[in-house]
């Protein structure tokens, strides 16, 4: 329950870094220096204008819905902060207690279109409304790829736990079920016992390697989700100005842009959490160099922690920097083609997929 | 203190469910909507109903709510009355939830709580094996009905685009 005290300042610190890294990388991909004025090397531009922000009037249309305009935002914020609660943070601290971790996650997140759809709608302005719409659109018929990928995941780990599933994936497998044994490519017929050996050979996406196309989906629906290029449609500047966010301003577009940056971290954290090995160190116990032993640590121990803390940040962080790196290369697609991809090509290979880990399953246990 | 919480979600589910009775405005309704099932959702956390309560979130607020806002919107322009309503019927209205409730109130009471064992905590493997051995006919049919619901909803809207089309 405490990963709140975590989370909540962790991600504030994330979004103004994050907004200067992406301004960065974009302005690296496109052969240019970015911001450079505000601190050295412009490390400090974010921070300048989220104060710029700040200082804002606060401006509600007139022909808005003016009580539906000024909660929408916050709806968007709490739907994707809630996602936070079930989140693990290291070894020893686990969010919310609940068996049904990622089924929560995922049904809490899709809250959000609600506030998307508020804040289009109450703007009374049709460039928000037909932002509105894409968006709702987008996000509803993404979720079926997206949940299917998950569920491939789930098939493999037996369990709906985060935390559950975190400590399948390394060394420490043993502290949760003494009798529990990782198999090389989760085969047990092969007879090749990495248990004590731990590293990256026991992240699901090395014990099932058809987890690698099922991750692949997973990622191009999370971009999809958190609306970020080539799926930013509903804030596509040029036809529709900033779709649903048109008429914010100040501090309530800085809190849309929060949850925007939340989301984008929630589905990083997700991705790893699943498929790369979640808090688990990616170095294997080598004969006497018990790298994975001394990267791991003992659960609750402040080394375990640090070290576990360590090791799901950073790849979460290299999952949002593929995140912007995908952004600042491929071009937006169209309307008809986001759907086609959607519906016509992810649905059904993340189904084929699905029936795919299925029958690994039974012969992980052969 | 659960109680207190108990009694405080029950009490936010029954406020925004009379609200929802009260309001003229259909969005209004519609977003009062969604404060009841989630005030629903806690009391089946409250009783150890936990996947009841994210299926609960899942298919009520996140599907049936934002269906119900969507057509609202679709329908309708923020700032103007259209999406005003009145009440009509009053008096069978009344006869019908009074009939509703006395039927309700008749069967919890006559339900023997105590005799019931409770079963599990969370209970996702027991729904997860029930659903695919005792339960796997109602579970198909449910599936097969969904599915003829899916291609009919695919086949009129199909045949729509067709006709514009044609023209």
């Amino acid at each position: 329950m405490s990963t709140i005290l975590f989370f909540l300042p962790f991600l504030l610190v994330f979004t103004v870094l994050a907004v200067y890294a992406e301004r960065k990388l974009s302005a690296f991909i496109q052969d240019r220096y970015g911001p450079m004025e505000v601190g050295y090397y412009g490390i400090l531009q974010t921070v300048a204008d989220l104060l710029k922000l700040l200082q804002k009037e606060d401006i509600v249309p007139k022909a808005a819905s003016k009580k539906l305009f000024l909660a929408a935002p916050l709806l968007i914020f709490i739907a994707v902060f809630m996602g936070f609660s079930v989140v693990p943070v290291t070894s020893g601290w686990t969010g919310a207690s609940i068996h049904t971790g990622v089924f929560f996650l995922l049904a809490i997140i899709s809250l959000d279109v609600i506030g998307i759809i508020m804040a289009g709608w109450a703007s009374n302005n049709k460039y928000a409304v037909l932002g509105a719409i894409r968006s709702a659109s987008q996000i509803i018929s993404y979720e079926v790829p997206l949940t299917l990928s998950v569920v491939c995941v789930l098939v493999i780990a037996q369990s709906l736990d985060l935390q559950a599933i975190s400590y399948q994936q390394g060394i420490l497998i043993t502290s949760m079920d003494p009798q529990a044994k990782n198999y090389l490519f989760g085969i047990k017929a092969l007879g090749i016992d990495i248990t004590d050996v731990g590293g990256i050979l026991s992240w699901n996406i090395v014990r099932v390697p058809f987890l690698l196309p099922v991750w692949i989906i997973f990622f191009i629906t999370t971009l999809a989700e958190s609306n970020r290029a080539p799926f930013d449609l509903p804030e596509a500047e040029s036809e529709l100005v900033s779709g649903f966010q048109t008429e914010y301003s100040g501090f309530r577009w800085s809190i849309i842009m929060l949850a925007e940056y939340g989301m984008m971290l929630l589905t990083s954290l997700l991705g790893v959490l699943l498929f790369f090995g979640s808090w688990n160190t990616p170095l294997p116990n080598v004969g006497v160099l018990r790298l994975a032993d001394w990267t791991t640590g003992v659960p609750g121990s402040w080394l375990g922690h640090g070290w576990t803390m360590f090791w799901l940040i950073s790849k979460a962080l290299l999952m949002v920097a593929l995140q912007m790196w995908v952004r600042w290369t491929y071009p937006r697609v169209r309307l008809d083609q986001l759907m086609t991809l959607g519906w016509k090509y992810l649905t059904p290979m993340a189904l084929v997929l699905l029936f795919v880990c299925s029958v690994w399953r039974l012969i992980m246990t052969w | 203190m659960t109680e207190i919480l108990f009694y405080s979600f029950a009490f936010i589910a029954i406020i925004s469910a009379f609200f929802i009775l009260f309001t003229n405005n259909v969005l209004h309704a519609a977003l009062a909507l969604i404060i009841t099932f989630l005030g629903v959702t806690a009391l089946y956390v409250f009783a150890h109903a936990e996947f009841l309560a994210v299926t609960q979130i899942m298919i009520y607020v996140g599907g049936i709510v934002v269906l119900i806002i969507f057509g609202v919107m679709l329908t309708n322009k923020a700032g103007t009355s259209h999406y005003k309503t009145g009440s009509t019927h009053r008096f069978m209205g009344a006869v019908v939830a009074i009939g509703a409730m006395s039927m309700l109130i008749y069967g919890i009471l006559k339900i023997n709580f105590k005799a019931i064992e409770r079963v599990g905590q969370g209970g996702i493997e027991e729904l997860g094996v029930g659903l695919m051995t005792g339960y796997v006919l109602p579970f198909e049919l449910a599936a097969i009905l969904l599915l003829v619901a899916l291609i009919g909803a695919a086949v009129i809207a199909g045949q729509d685009l067709k006709n514009t089309e044609n023209k």
